[in-house]
């Protein structure tokens, strides 16, 4: 990387702002930084920071009602920031690429793959149709896609996420361009695959000198891959620098927050060793889940999985998409028979309970979704959503009834006066904590966390793990905590199952596992936790 | 306001509200500019159409059902502002007066249609299985016969008159409530909030009437404005096909039927009561996007 070139991108003073009705309220001021050839750079910030309004600025994609009130774009030296739609269809794809956040939807479910990749070629130039096939294939294999003769023909349904995410890839190299934007190219995808594909982003810079911007909300993702870093919080840049120096000494109080709550980062502060002894509060003995298949042939999405969790204690669940753990957790909280295996809560066998003995159980385990935004009724005020639960069951006075919905919600950290809002009044944070406290407000024995933090911004994912070991101390709760996070299964967990395909390759405690995992899955799997090249000692994780 | 009056009306509203769209650029009069005008006027086409409906005397002095002698098909004038029929009534009056027959019909049709349609759908889609299949199949029966051949031949079974009219009619609506309605509460038993809801400990019912009903409605409401306006159409149709109310009721489809024997003497006979017909149809129709609208 040399200094004496100038700049691929330039952004100077960029002010972005949104219409909404009547008002116009800027959302990215005066941010200003460059990206020279062949460098990463990481746009890093938590959601609404303006990191992703940024980097469609740049490729000139911002939404209808989006505009850049002031400040210039210059890409290799030109500014296009005022630009029109067809002179900027002319730099796209040549000149500076995207690479979108999900590859899930961001490929035409109706043409093959060889006909997206080749449209980019159509597009920017005349190649014949043997050329252009040629050069199709040449690029994903390139982007390291098996069988590329094979794969041209094929749909999008039939790739798997990650081979998806390297034809996009493949589509955003095409042309060489200087410049590619990665908008969160890896959150959609599992923790061993988006190592692979950074992997490839990598190579590919290395290979082409192209730049990289990379947006992320993942600091252990940006400390890996980047040469430098831009830290935005509320549209305006808290900091920037070289990503050695920012981790090891960060100037803004907000980056240092940041790095400091940063499960992936963070030094775990190990947790006590749980004394032996404890009676078990949840156990599973040989689970076995299968499910028929319009073909006839049963798919078995769990397979023979035993893992004991003692009482107030956190027994964290891995795995990889597919791998069954949310089959596993939706068996434990009684939404399905197990096709055979024994699961005991307490002194209850859940698969033999029928209708009414079923409804009763679910005083004992309750579940917290992933989602906030979709496990919360839209049109409940959270005083009613807290309070359903009391009202299944023995009949309170009203009084009674009130005042422990009050007490739940200020035990979860709310104020009384989110009680008369609805849903879409309050915060993700502020959401997740309701969904918690309409679990426990019924004083369950288990709850069963899926992926409970994974749709929160980071810091307010920190305040939802220490809020939850704190119910834990004080409630003597027991969790089952599922995750693909394996940052922040350290964390907070004192047990883990590793599943993988449906088996569980590993069990154990959190320390053995980490340390001295049996398998080779299990050791990939930590290996491709991010952020691990840099020393954690000096940041200490501050409750 | 006369009935030719509100039509008028109606259509300089809509050349002021779209002439007005053009020149958007101006921020002076952004209010007035934002007003929905077409919307304020479907209100209150409904508002006034009620109001006959219910106190029919205040609008007009002369009598629906009798007749002056001598003063047959008269044009518009002051006396008559819509004219008299051949039998020498003042047609004015009679719009006024049928307007409770079709109201009344329209909506008992659109109650029925509304609760049996949606109690249908409510079952069909959340208790899934056989008896959704069962009573879509059945839904699908209904949706392949001709409407006007449903009302007509349920009307033959029934036999004639306003009340049965309106139940044939409404039969006919059930199909089309127990599809959306299904749709809906697949949509929202699916959510996450629904399992939550079962996973607290909440019984079948609680479930059903606390988080999918409420969550199911919106669009159902919207549907229902849609189907008012149609129903008083169809409810017109059988009037003026004879398999409605007997005469000399003044309901608006017979008016249009009575009057069509003199569309070239005396066109406004058929004229009036049918722009009334349309002015309330539209009316419906536009307050029902305005609900769907605000729903999304």
């Amino acid at each position: 990387m040399s200094t004496s070139q100038k700049p691929v991108l330039d952004v100077r003073d960029l002010n972005i702002s949104y219409s909404q009705g009547d008002e116009r309220p800027t959302v990215v001021h005066g941010v200003s930084f460059t990206v020279e050839p062949g460098e990463v750079v990481a746009l890093v910030g938590e959601s609404g920071s303006g990191k992703t309004s940024t980097a469609q600025a740049v490729i000139g994609l911002l939404a209808e009602n989006g505009r850049v009130e002031s400040g210039s774009i210059l890409l290799n030296g030109e500014d296009i920031s005022r630009w029109s739609a067809r002179r900027l269809r002319s730099i796209r794809g040549a000149v500076v690429s995207l690479v979108p956040q999900d590859p899930g939807s961001s490929l035409n479910p109706v043409l093959t793959i060889g006909a997206q990749v080749r449209e980019i070629l159509e597009i920017h130039g005349r190649l014949d149709r043997r050329e252009a096939d040629r050069k199709v294939i040449e690029l994903l294999a390139n982007v390291g896609l098996s069988q590329p003769e094979l794969r041209i023909r094929q749909y999008p349904h039939e790739l798997s996420g990650g081979m998806k995410q390297r034809v996009l890839i493949a589509i955003a190299i095409a042309l060489r361009p200087a410049l590619i934007i990665a908008d969160e190219p890896t959150s959609a995808l599992d923790v061993t695959v988006q190592r692979r594909i950074l992997d490839l982003i990598d190579d590919l810079r290395r290979e082409h000198g192209t730049s990289v911007l990379l947006v992320t909300h993942d600091l252990g993702v940006a400390a890996d891959r980047s040469d430098r870093i831009i830290v935005l919080q509320g549209g305006r840049i808290q900091e920037q620098g070289r990503t050695v120096d920012v981790l090891a000494s960060p100037q803004s109080a907000y980056t240092r927050k940041l790095l400091s709550d940063a499960p992936s980062l963070a030094a775990a502060k190990p947790r006590p060793p749980v004394e032996p002894g404890r009676p078990a509060a949840l156990t599973i003995s040989n689970l076995v889940q299968d499910f028929s298949l319009p073909t006839a042939k049963n798919f078995r999405a769990v397979d023979n999985i035993s893992f004991s969790v003692a009482r107030g204690t956190t027994h964290a669940v891995v795995g990889e998409s597919g791998s069954g753990k949310t089959t596993t957790i939706r068996s434990i909280a009684g939404f399905q028979k197990p096709t055979s295996g024994e699961i005991r809560i307490g002194d209850l066998d859940v698969a033999s309970l029928r209708s009414e003995a079923l409804r009763q159980f679910r005083r004992k385990v309750q579940l917290v979704y992933q989602n906030p935004w979709a496990s919360l009724d839209p049109r409940q005020t959270v005083q009613a959503i807290v309070e359903e639960p009391l009202l299944n069951f023995d009949p309170l006075p009203r009084a009674e009834r009130e005042a422990r919905v009050r007490a739940i919600i200020e035990r979860v950290g709310l104020p009384a006066t989110v009680l008369s809002r609805l849903p879409h009044a309050l915060s993700g944070g502020q959401r997740q904590r309701v969904a918690i406290a309409r679990a426990l407000v019924l004083e369950p024995e288990v709850v069963v966390l899926d992926e409970a933090v994974s749709a929160l911004d980071v810091t307010v994912q920190a305040q939802i793990l220490d809020l939850l070991a704190e119910l834990q101390r004080d409630l003597g709760l027991t969790y089952v905590f599922v995750s693909h996070d394996l940052a922040v299964v350290r964390q907070i967990a004192d047990t883990v199952s590793v599943l993988h395909n449906g088996r569980q390759v590993d069990y154990g405690t959190v320390e053995d596992v980490f340390s001295s995992a049996s398998t080779a899955y299990t050791r990939e799997l930590i290996d491709a936790i991010p952020g691990q090249k840099f020393p954690r000692a000096e940041l200490s994780r501050q409750p | 306001m006369t009935s030719l009056d509100t039509f008028v009306h109606l259509t300089t509203t809509t050349t002021a509200e779209s002439s007005s769209r053009s020149d958007n650029r101006r921020d002076v009069l952004s209010i007035l500019r934002n007003f929905p005008y077409g919307l304020a006027l479907a209100w209150l086409v409904l508002a006034l159409v009620l109001l006959w409906a219910t106190v029919p005397w205040v609008f007009t002095g002369h009598d629906p059902l009798q007749g002056t002698p001598g003063g047959q098909l008269k044009a518009p004038s002051a006396l008559h502002i819509l004219g008299t029929d051949s039998l020498g009534r003042d047609l004015f009056a009679r719009i006024v007066y049928g307007a409770v027959h079709s109201l009344s019909g329209a909506i008992a049709a659109v109650g029925v249609g509304l609760v049996v349609g949606s109690g249908l759908g409510l079952i069909a889609g959340s208790v899934r299985g056989r008896v959704d299949e069962a009573l879509m199949r059945l839904v699908d029966v209904l949706l392949s016969i001709p409407t006007l051949l449903l009302s007509l031949s349920i009307i033959i079974l029934l036999g004639f008159g306003t009340l049965n009219a309106a139940i044939a009619v409404g039969a006919t609506a059930i199909a089309g409530f127990a599809r959306l309605m299904r749709s809906e509460v697949v949509r929202v038993r699916n959510a996450e909030f629904v399992e939550a809801a079962f996973g607290s400990g909440g019984t079948f019912g609680k479930v059903l009437w606390r988080h999918i009903l409420p969550n199911s409605l919106t669009s159902v409401v919207a549907y229902t404005a849609v189907q008012f306006g149609w129903a008083i159409l169809q409810i017109s149709t059988l009037g003026f096909l004879g398999y409605g109310a007997p005469p000399p009721t003044p309901e608006w489809g017979l008016l249009i039927a009575e009057g069509r024997n003199y569309l070239a003497t005396a066109w406004w006979l058929t004229a009036a009561p049918g722009l009334i017909v349309v002015a309330v149809v539209l009316s419906a129709n536009r307050i029902s996007q305005s609900i769907g609208r605000n729903s999304r």
